[in-house]
């Protein structure tokens, strides 16, 4: 693609991501709607999908306020790292055969690196607002995300180690034969939890856990603020989704229709299958979190990683899969 | 081990089980479209009833304002020159009033009673104030042949004591005669 293509098409995936984001906040009520028996919002427009426009309206014209104890500049910029960094993530995403934004050689860890951004929006949210229960929530988000970064970077190396490249372009490519999530099943396991947990979604939202901390992180949000956070969890949620189905389904290969379709639809299930989690699990302890998280899942990741090296190993005298 | 597996198979199950519902009914009732069946003595808004006769059965004698809860009820006694009570104004404020229907229970002439209407809602708060000619209907309500002043022992105009209905004449007190 010409330099001016570029431009535009990373122009129209950033369009899509937000407006899959906000489209995705009333579709995630009506899904949640069907799996406890009731609705959810179906008045506004067909189906209810202009909710999301009166949703918006009522956003924006929200008094926007800064709380007078606040750090006044930090208290601004951290909404706005989450939404950068998540819209940075989706730059490495392989849409198609040649679809892509850029296709950097480390492009899996820049996707780490770009989530592992988001988390400082949390913490400086937290840290900037002055309150106690902003505070706990930016405490809980950093030990989470510490904890959990881990094991998330290390469950992805099996892939790599199959595919012998960093590049999501090659990583996809080298799914022709089989799908990573067969033989990375654990690898897949231990990424989807942890991608749940960088994303701060429902079962591991303890840094806002509202029973407990009122908002967390965002206590002291309102208005377009508010809105910045919670357009950033839902574009990491779309993100994270994005990030499965290419490392473990195959991102955009599949028979008949067009790659572009097939990653739209693999998204799309593993994003209700999010929404699922989210409706179906209880939020865990704190403790229970990091206990999961240290004890259970990191020794998993390491077998995982020791099992696939050695069979790599086995099957290419030390050489990749490919 | 053992114990870790149970808890993952337990997480595996509840997931299974909710996605189940995919197929399952709504509950929710879509309320303006769709009314709710109402007992026929559902307890809802309040009104002032009347006799047979067409006069108003409130005495003002206070007691539902006490039994009132929420305190919603204000009205003021009067005397009309037949000598029957009746309150001077009888106002119900419905921001306040619960439904509880003690001011009912406690109404010694029927004349209170709560009917299944419940749909009342205001943009203006001050609307939510009713008075007494908001309040009263015409007819009689859930008791259809009872007049307060026909047997109670109370002297009004046409009707002095011992005349009501099943009430016999007053002992004299200071008479010997048996």
């Amino acid at each position: 693609m010409s330099d001016g293509m570029t431009v535009l098409f990373a122009l129209g995936v950033m369009a899509a991501a937000v407006g899959g984001a906000a489209v995705l906040t009333w579709f995630e009520r009506r899904l949640l709607g069907v799996w406890q028996d009731r609705y959810g919002p179906n008045r506004l427009g067909p189906f209810g999908i202009l909710q999301v426009a009166a949703d918006m309206i009522k956003l924006l014209t929200k008094h926007d306020w800064v709380p007078p104890f606040a750090d006044r500049v930090v208290f601004i910029f951290a909404p706005t790292a989450i939404v950068v960094a998540m819209l940075m993530g989706f730059a490495v995403i392989p849409f198609g055969p040649d679809l892509h934004i850029i296709d950097v050689n480390i492009g899996l860890l820049f996707f780490l690196g770009m989530t592992s951004l988001a988390v400082y929006s949390v913490l400086l949210g937290g840290l900037a607002s002055n309150n106690k229960y902003a505070l706990l929530g930016g405490l809980r988000s950093a030990a989470q995300m510490v904890s959990y970064e881990v094991f998330m970077g290390l469950s992805l190396m099996g892939v790599v180690m199959l595919s012998g490249s960093f590049s999501l372009q090659d990583i996809v490519a080298a799914q022709r034969d089989m799908w990573f999530c067969i033989p990375q099943f654990l690898g897949l396991f231990v990424f989807l939890i942890a991608g749940i947990a960088e994303s701060h979604r429902l079962p591991f939202d303890l840094p806002e856990a509202e029973h407990e901390l009122t908002a967390g992180f965002h206590t002291e949000y309102g208005g377009m603020k508010f809105a910045m956070f919670m357009l950033g969890e839902y574009l990491g949620l779309i993100l994270i989704s994005a990030m499965i189905v290419t490392l473990f389904f195959g991102g955009w290969l599949g028979p008949w229709l067009p790659p572009i379709v097939w990653f739209g639809i693999k998204t799309f299930f593993v994003i209700c299958f999010f929404i699922l989690l989210r409706a179906a699990i209880p939020r865990p302890r704190y403790d229970q979190l990091m206990s999961l998280g240290w004890k259970v899942m990191l020794p998993i990741t390491l077998i995982n990683l020791v099992a696939t090296g050695a069979i790599a190993l086995w099957m290419h005298d030390g050489g990749a899969m490919t | 081990m053992m114990q870790l597996w149970e808890s993952f198979w337990s997480q595996i199950r509840t997931i299974w089980r909710v996605l189940k519902h995919t197929f399952t009914k709504a509950e929710t009732v879509q309320y303006p479209e769709q009314k709710p069946y109402l007992a026929p003595r559902y307890r809802g808004r309040i009104v002032l009833t009347k006799d047979p006769d067409g006069d108003e059965r409130c005495v003002a004698c206070n007691l539902c304002a006490a039994a009132c809860p929420p305190d919603c009820i204000a009205l003021q006694q009067g005397t009309r020159e037949d000598g029957r009570w009746y309150p001077e104004f009888f106002r119900i404020n419905f921001s306040r009033c619960i439904m509880c229907g003690l001011c009912e229970e406690a109404c010694p002439t029927n004349a209170i009673q709560l009917i299944p209407d419940f749909e009342m809602c205001e943009y203006d708060r001050q609307n939510m104030v009713y008075e007494k000619e908001h309040l009263m209907i015409d007819g009689t309500g859930k008791y259809h042949d009872y007049n307060f002043y026909r047997v109670a022992g109370m002297a009004i105009e046409g009707k002095d004591k011992g005349e009501a209905e099943n009430e016999a004449p007053p002992i004299d007190v200071r008479s010997l005669l048996p």
